[in-house]
């Protein structure tokens, strides 16, 4: 499968008056046509920046370098207004809270037609029809009455719904969701990412899907990446991931999950705290907390492949260690199985 | 403000907004201390006794002995206004205070019980928000006589309502916050509570809307000094100042430009300080 | 009933207990006059029987509440009391000032608006170029006293350019030409200050809905600038905008006071001035109920205004 999207070297830094933040640092991965690729990490990790990067919806004050190759075009070269032409069209972004996304003067519907007409040229009767439609994919019940409701009158559930159709209007090849159900009840949750799985399935699209949630990855992404302090340190395929996590990060992220069945006590935790971004560590930013911090961690780990598919940026592992230069590991300082 | 937008991660929002605000506080600061220096000042500074008519020296213009000019009756302008302002300052920021000394207790009482109390307190006081300003403040003149004295009490009752308004709104904002319910759990008993942990949280947007008033209410002191309402002779205001320049407007003008620029310059002195403020103590943009 | 209707009623039926308030407050103020208001009225006039013949006219031997209540008829019936310097019914006098009011506050209000609005969005969605253009005007818009303005502008324009004249008035209908000649520079006046606090509210109201989630996500949705800034952003400011306008009116009524009475414009707010000068409190009175009844209907209006493009606002829900 051709690679519809391909991230190189994805620099982005927040110049601000005092300092420059480095929210991303040195990201590259590919997603394939067809895949829903779930990017996981912790608040502040940089996932949603690197999304919105892709979009190309950062302010000005971001300094963003690499490539980003979207269907085969570099996105760097391309004016606002083809950018603009681009979103909403071919990628779609949904965000997280459905409360704020929709304008809370228009209707519903016509949120779904004028994204609809912002890239085709149809009239107005065509383009509700085919907003009806949409929200009749989504799943909302009796679409005519609720297309006239203004954002207000809709459930949490239903909003993201409609937010979902807008995204999907224009049948676009890629649909970025940032932690699309993270502010909706267990239950809804739970439908949203049916709806999305359907959605995949009945157009084809390929979905990115951010999340600090391990346990929606493991219902619906394909493959895995994972990110810290702007680091891309992981990726797998998902049941790679959760059989046998290669990063310490990721190790540690699992084991922090509570399982059922699990004894009282207390919950395994990761020590120490997240890196200030002005002034991140020069080399793997999680080796401060890291328990196999060796003398390399102080060089950037470069993303490496090891058997099945299954990349790791971690001195630890052997084939970073032969891309990066060094000698391979003695046997007792081994990566698999040690515990967080 | 705005050039931080909703894609900017949170850490980068936070940071921006202490700068700008802080130098304007700074400078309204500055020019307001040095406004305030001159009106305590006043007899030092002036050059001539404000009141001394000369009739040799008539309408001259700008010269050394006559730093803003003479008007109709050889009485140097510059003296003039350096004592008005004294006058009108001292009414316009004694009926910001009067009215914040009022205002205050009545909002925080209102906002932090709420129910009947609140309607009780706060009907009458949206009655009042009812009126424009100017006109509410003639109309008490009209009932009560002209005057510097009424004048203030005049610009503190219009003013009551929306400092109180104010601190309503901010009382009701902290109140709901849980560290107030922590300390009612502990046993805090209410007017405990209102003084040591409500009042010094919610007081922040009411200092702000003071200072902006301030300039407000100057403008009004001279509003009502032009019309004859406010200070009446011998007492000197910025108002009767700008009712007096106009007979002479065409031959000498600057008898009627300076008490103006009086007034714009503390105006805008209150006004980026309150502006300055706000960044600082009304981050949630309660007042206007 | 829909729901607009509803709205609109309820907002009706508040507006009359604040109407019943002011009137009482009004009222009221004869009574609060220290001495006797009548004596004070009369003057050199007051003799004894003079005296007891306006206060039987005036009801002032009867209970309080019954004076109230009479009173209040009296407006119902358009009946305001007399002017006792000339005899000529207060409510035919406000009838005669009060075009010459409205058409000055509406005009300022307009032009305010047309100079506002424009600049603020403009200063919102291009902030470099525009903003510091915009920031000298609001400055000078908010710090200077209008009523020291309007004379500055009559020096410039009717003292050394001789273009316009510095005070009187003609009716409209009479000579529309003229009319806008005299109207001029006290519109101006009242339009630069008014103007500058628009300015300041649409540039705020627009900054902050541009950062708002939903504009983002507008972007996201690959909407064209033009339509997310006048469609979707305009809309949404339009809420504080318009409620400040609303508010801003009644300012203006404050300060047409001074105008009128600069520009000798023989509008309510110099009526009132002079009234008060005379100690004709009849008239006194009659002016601050209809200016006051103005500012309520104005807001009211603003309130509906804002139920139209908020659809959130009639329904009861906060924004």
């Amino acid at each position: 499968m051709t690679a519809l999207l391909q991230i190189d070297n994805l620099d982005v830094d927040f110049r601000i008056a005092s300092a420059d933040v480095s929210a991303v640092s040195d990201v590259s991965l590919e997603i394939a046509e067809g895949e829903i690729f779930g990017l996981v990490g912790e608040s502040g990790c940089g996932k949603t920046t690197l999304a919105l990067a892709l979009m190309g919806l950062l302010p000005g004050t971001a300094d963003v370098r690499g490539t980003i190759r979207f269907q085969g075009r570099d996105l760097a070269g391309l004016s606002d207004e083809d950018m603009r032409t681009l979103r909403g069209d071919r990628v779609s972004m949904v965000f997280q809270d459905p409360m704020t996304s929709l304008d809370p003067c228009f209707s519903v519907g016509s949120q779904v037609a004028e994204t609809i007409r912002a890239h085709r040229p149809i009239d107005r009767r065509a383009a509700r029809a085919n907003a009806l439609r949409l929200l009749t994919d989504v799943g909302i019940p009796e679409p005519e009455r609720r297309y006239g409701d203004p954002p207000h009158r809709l459930s949490g559930g239903m909003r993201q719904r409609v937010v979902i159709a807008t995204a999907l209007a224009n049948e676009p090849a890629l649909l970025i969701a940032d932690e699309p159900t993270t502010a909706l009840d267990v239950t809804i949750q739970s439908q949203i990412l049916d709806l999305l799985r359907d959605l995949r399935r009945a157009h084809h699209t390929t979905i990115l899907l951010i999340t600090h949630d391990l346990g929606v990855v493991a219902q619906l992404c394909d493959r895995v990446g994972v990110m810290y302090a702007g680091q891309l340190v992981e990726v797998a395929p998902t049941e790679e991931i959760f059989r046998a996590p290669l990063h310490p990060y990721t190790q540690a992220l699992l084991a922090a999950l509570p399982t059922a069945g699990q004894e009282r006590g207390a919950l395994r935790v990761i020590e120490g705290r997240v890196p200030d971004l002005t002034d991140p560590p020069p080399g793997c930013r999680f080796a401060p907390r890291c328990p196999h911090r060796m003398d390399e961690c102080d060089r950037v780990p470069p993303l490496a492949t090891e058997p099945g598919d299954h990349r790791v940026a971690c001195w630890l592992s052997n084939a970073t260690r032969a891309a990066g230069g060094e000698g391979p590991l003695e046997p007792a300082g081994s990566a698999e199985g040690a515990s967080a | 403000m705005s050039a931080i937008s909703a894609t900017a991660p949170a850490a980068l929002r936070r940071d921006l907004t202490v700068d700008p605000g802080r130098r304007k506080a700074r400078i309204g600061l500055a020019i307001l201390g040095v406004l305030v220096l001159v009106a305590i000042l006043a007899p030092l500074l002036a050059p001539h006794d404000p009141d001394a008519i000369e009739s040799g020296r008539v309408l001259r213009g700008l010269s050394l002995t006559h730093p803003f000019g003479s008007d109709a009756l050889g009485r140097d302008v510059l003296s003039r206004v350096i004592f008005s302002f004294r006058v009108s300052l001292s009414v316009a920021v004694g009926s910001v205070v009067l009215a914040f000394v009022v205002g205050i207790p009545l909002g925080l009482i209102a906002g932090y019980r709420g129910g009947w109390i609140d309607t009780l307190i706060m009907r009458p006081v949206d009655m009042l928000l009812a009126l424009p300003a100017l006109l509410l403040a003639i109309a008490l003149i009209a009932i009560v006589g002209p005057g510097s004295l009424i004048a203030l009490l005049a610009i503190s009752v219009i003013y009551v309502p929306i400092l109180a308004r104010v601190i309503r709104s901010s009382t009701l904002v902290v109140t709901s916050q849980t560290f107030i319910e922590a300390a009612r759990a502990r046993g805090a008993s209410s007017p405990r509570i209102v003084t040591r942990h409500v009042t010094p949280n919610a007081i922040g947007p009411a200092i702000v809307q003071a200072s902006v008033l301030m300039g407000f209410a100057l403008q009004i002191e001279a509003a009502l000094s032009f019309l004859g309402l406010g200070a009446q002779p011998p007492t000197p205001s910025l108002g009767v100042m700008l009712a007096d320049g106009r007979d002479v407007l065409t031959q000498a003008p600057w008898v009627e430009i300076f008490p103006g620029l009086a007034i714009a310059i503390t105006v805008l002195a209150f006004n980026l300080i309150g502006d300055g403020l706000r960044e600082r103590l009304d981050p949630r943009g309660v007042t206007r | 009933m829909n729901t607009r209707a509803r709205f609109i009623v309820r907002r009706l039926v508040l507006a009359v207990p604040v109407l019943l308030a002011m009137s009482a407050f009004v009222f009221l103020m004869i009574h609060l006059v220290p001495g006797d208001p009548v004596r004070t009225m009369l003057g050199f006039r007051a003799t004894p029987e003079n005296v007891a013949q306006v206060r039987d006219t005036l009801g002032l031997d009867q209970p309080l509440f019954a004076q109230y209540t009479r009173w209040l008829g009296g407006i119902l019936h358009g009946d305001l009391g007399q002017d006792f310097i000339s005899h000529t019914p207060v409510a035919t006098l406000l009838a005669q000032r009060l075009p010459v009011t409205i058409e000055l506050t509406s005009l300022s209000m307009t032009l305010a608006i047309v100079v506002g609005v424009p600049l603020g969005v403009l200063a919102a969605a291009r902030p470099s170029v525009v903003r510091r253009l915009t920031e000298g005007f609001v400055i000078a818009g908010i710090s200077i006293p209008d009523f020291w303005l309007g004379i500055m502008l009559v020096l410039l324009f009717a003292g050394i350019m001789q273009v316009l004249p510095p005070s009187g008035y003609v009716p409209f209908l009479e000579d529309p030409v003229q009319n806008l000649r005299y109207m001029a520079l006290p519109v101006v006046t009242l339009a630069f200050g008014e103007a500058a606090y628009i300015l300041r509210t649409t540039r705020g109201a627009m900054e902050a809905t541009l950062s708002t989630p939903f504009v983002l996500f507008a972007r996201a949705r690959g909407l064209s600038e033009a339509s997310i800034v006048f469609r979707h952003t305009l809309r949404n400011a339009a809420v504080p905008i318009v409620t400040v306008v609303g508010i801003q009116f009644g300012v203006l009524l404050g300060g047409a006071i001074v105008i009128e009475y600069l520009f000798a414009l023989p509008g309510i707010g110099r009526l009132v001035v002079t009234a008060i000068n005379q100690r004709n409190y009849t008239v006194v009175q009659g002016g601050v109920l209809v200016v006051a009844t103005l500012f309520v209907v104005v807001t009211l209006l603003t309130d509906v205004l804002v139920g139209l493009v908020d659809p959130r606002v009639e329904e009861g829900q906060t924004a």
